[in-house]
């Protein structure tokens, strides 16, 4: 094997062409590994509001908790299902929730649409999650309501006690929750009869949040829906299900947009790779050719050329991580296609990604490297010490 | 004979060139690609007519208007048109297959949005059958359909089962008109709400309304929300252009990233370039020297290498441009249809394209260049590459 000290010469010899080539990959691998925490945050921010035990129920045609209308009949029809768990006082754990959506000026300009939920007291029990910060939670029948902290942090006049305006009135804020980084945190929450009537909704709530009893699972729950004919239009879905659905539409178009730059990134990365590596190998012609002659195998300078780009590859691809985990400690906030309503979330990092984001920068090296390693192999003794 | 040897230069190491111009290609391609994401993001703001107000519920969107507003909206003078809409969604085929669906006042959509072309026929029998419905003319290939053809849709907002036959098809006036939409008559809509869900008809979603000079947009909207100050539904009324954009705005921060992306490209293109030319002056540092000793200034050395590295940058400017033909054109077939309804590449993108090939050329000389203009003949001569 060619000794290591020759290859870390070649990097000193050319250190200005070698760290533009890092510099490249390492910019590659910076948005590659931006894009997938982009999207592992959307899908964490939306899935972690979710139990196992909790049940979504929505209209089955619905693409998002807003377009789905569960009206009062149904609503009570559900509510004496035996599936569903008992709260301490004997009555059903769930809440009807209507789900609106109301305009707030954004701090730093522009409007953007916020979801306020309806819920009923046993929202709390039913959401572990959910912690109130400050202040309290609102009184039942009465115009009060709780804001998510990505609401405060982002809306202007949605700090405690401010009033927010709609529905012809005016709506106090008494409360900040916290609810563990999920998509609760980018929304407003009042009493479910309040805003029913605010809004005109009647009795009709838009899903519907329950707890499943003790050893009653998914598959049972959803029979009883099929067995019912009043429920037929209706499905129930884990809450972790539901809300993973909710991320899918925003999820994968931020993969699909982001895996189409990456690629065509790397194309422009490798490139650079072959470059250097064509001209590192046209520079040490001689050199080879020197050590073939010494002994040295035709594998032996293939494996060196190739460890020397591996060895590129791979510090752009740690200088690429590196700085993209720096991405965590910024929140951003864009448009939900299925809730049609803002959502606050972090670039999140897994151990997943790091190795995703390592296996792709070695791969765009090895790609890079491959053809010059494979030519510097092949020369012949005699033509490569001709050639000085 | 300066410029000879520019060109002598770009060619003498063939392979490295072409992997140089590709790699530049690329780049300028996936720049190409983001600006046209970009531009064609904002299509609906720059479709959206100068001459048309949008009014809707100013708590938000999602919330509807009396229908008795239309009448109290045409009295306000400056107002010619009021035309009315109401968003309907539904599942057509299946979850997947996304494009706008729409109830519409039949008598005065076609005045109001006169981007949407039918022939008199198709919009005498569109405007004449309670269950019909028009189409823009890429659902209708989309979907091989057909006037005459029945669309089933499965209500969600508006649950139950829809049946519309289709009796017109538009064509978009230019190709930045979304050709995408689907419309039927809103009281089929209302008749059907009073029947099965009492207390939800005789609500529209959003009024357009078309006036008659631009210059008063501000006023008539001002009146227009002065009306229905302290009713049940406020309105809030806008230019069609702030209504767009007021949309895209919650975009934003996605936006940003894809214009964020597009700018690093460019810094790709620096670094490939940059290390070509690095290369190159590296391997003809005696040349250099030959060159000095024979007369030609530091000046000329500049041009030389400078001019090499715009040469490659042109060239890949040209390739690139070829290249983001190919990158819009594939991804407009890639990209479902409904996400973005008109994906055309702006003039304006191939100009910055060209520029940035070619600043990049310059700047991608400099450190070559200060580097040779440095070299001492005699450390020149004795250089071994």
């Amino acid at each position: 094997m060619v000794p290591i000290k020759y290859i870390a010469g070649g990097f000193k010899r050319r250190a200005l062409t070698t760290f533009i080539t890092i510099a490249g990959i390492a910019l590659v691998v910076f948005v590659y590994t931006a894009v997938l925490m982009m999207s592992y945050g959307v899908e964490k921010t939306l899935a972690s509001g979710g139990s196992e035990r909790n049940a979504v129920i929505a209209r089955k045609s619905s693409q998002g908790e807003i377009s789905s209308i569960l009206d009062g009949e149904t609503i009570n029809v559900i509510m004496t299902l035996p599936q569903i768990a008992k709260g301490a006082d004997g009555k059903p754990l769930a809440s009807a929730e209507p789900v609106v959506v109301i305009n707030l000026d954004r701090v730093g300009g522009g409007i953007s649409n916020i979801t306020v939920r309806g819920v009923e007291p046993t929202a709390i029990t039913l959401r572990p999650n959910i912690r109130i910060t400050e202040g309290r939670m609102f009184n039942t029948g009465s115009r009060e309501v709780i804001v998510g902290t990505s609401v405060t942090e982002r809306f202007i006049g949605a700090r405690m006690g401010d009033k927010i305006k709609f529905a012809n009135d005016y709506w106090t804020i008494v409360g900040i929750m916290d609810a563990k980084g999920s998509a609760f945190e980018s929304e407003v929450w009042g009493d479910a009869r309040q805003l029913q009537a605010a809004f005109n909704r009647g009795n009709s709530a838009s899903t519907m949040n329950v707890r499943m009893a003790d050893g009653v699972t998914i598959e049972e729950f959803k029979q009883a829906f099929e067995n019912d004919k009043r429920l037929s239009q209706f499905e129930p879905k884990t809450e972790v299900k539901f809300y993973k659905e909710q991320s899918e539409a925003l999820a994968t178009f931020i993969v699909v947009l982001g895996t189409a730059i990456t690629i065509i990134f790397s194309f422009g990365a490798v490139i650079g790779a072959i470059i250097t590596m064509y001209t590192a190998v046209a520079n040490r012609i001689t050199e080879i050719g020197t050590l073939r002659a010494l002994g040295f195998r035709r594998r032996s300078v293939l494996g060196s050329f190739l460890l020397e780009t591996i060895f590129i590859s791979l510090s752009g691809g740690v200088i690429g991580v590196i700085i993209a985990s720096f991405l965590q400690f910024f929140k951003i906030s864009t448009m939900n296609f299925n809730s049609f309503s803002e959502l606050a979330f972090s670039f999140s990092l897994s151990p997943g990604i790091i190795i995703n984001a390592l296996i792709f920068s070695t791969i765009m090296g090895l790609i890079g490297g491959f053809f010059p390693s494979i030519r510097a192999a092949r020369l012949k003794i005699v033509d490569a010490l001709r050639n000085a | 004979m300066l410029f000879k040897m520019m060109l002598r230069n770009a060619l003498r190491h063939k392979l490295r060139t072409i992997l140089t111009i590709l790699g530049i290609a690329i780049a300028v391609g996936a720049f190409g690609l983001l600006r046209t994401v970009i531009t064609s993001w904002y299509a609906a703001v720059e479709a959206a007519a100068v001459d048309r107000l949008i009014t809707r519920q100013a708590v938000s969107f999602i919330f509807p208007l009396p229908y008795a507003y239309r009448d109290q909206i045409l009295k306000v003078p400056g107002v010619e048109k009021v035309g009315y809409f109401n968003w309907f969604q539904g599942v057509y085929k299946d979850k997947s297959e996304f494009f706008p669906r729409m109830a519409c006042d039949p008598e005065t959509i076609f005045d109001v949005y006169p981007e949407f072309l039918v022939t008199p026929e198709e919009k005498a029998a569109f405007q004449k059958e309670r269950n019909a419905c028009v189409v823009g003319a890429d659902i209708a290939k989309k979907h091989n359909l057909k006037i005459g053809d029945v669309m089933s849709i499965e209500g969600d907002i508006y649950p139950g089962r829809w049946e519309f036959v289709i009796r017109a098809i538009y064509q978009p006036k230019t190709p930045a008109i979304d050709a995408t939409q689907m419309f039927f008559h809103w009281t089929y809509l209302d008749e059907r709400m009073k029947q099965d869900m009492p207390g939800r008809e005789g609500n529209v979603g959003w009024y357009a309304v078309k006036i008659k000079d631009p210059s008063e947009s501000a006023a008539v909207s001002e009146a227009i929300d002065a009306i229905f100050k302290n009713s049940n539904a406020e309105t809030k009324t806008e230019t069609e252009r702030a209504f767009n954009q007021g949309f895209i705005g919650a975009y934003g921060a996605i936006i940003n990233g894809i214009n964020i992306m597009a700018f690093m490209i460019i810094g790709i293109i620096l670094l490939v370039l940059a290390n070509t030319m690095i290369m190159s002056a590296r391997e003809r540092n005696r040349e250099y020297a030959v060159m000095k000793t024979l007369g030609f200034t530091g000046k000329h050395i500049f041009g030389v290498v400078t001019g090499e590295s715009i040469i490659i940058g042109i060239l890949g400017g040209i390739a690139g441009y070829a290249v983001t033909l190919f990158f819009v054109g594939a991804f407009s077939v890639a990209v479902p249809k409904n996400f973005f309804p008109v994906f055309i590449l702006a003039d304006i993108t191939v100009i910055q394209e060209f520029s940035f090939a070619v600043i990049v050329g310059i700047l991608a000389g400099i450190i070559p260049v200060v580097q040779a203009i440095k070299t001492d003949i005699v450390d020149g001569l004795r250089y071994v590459g």
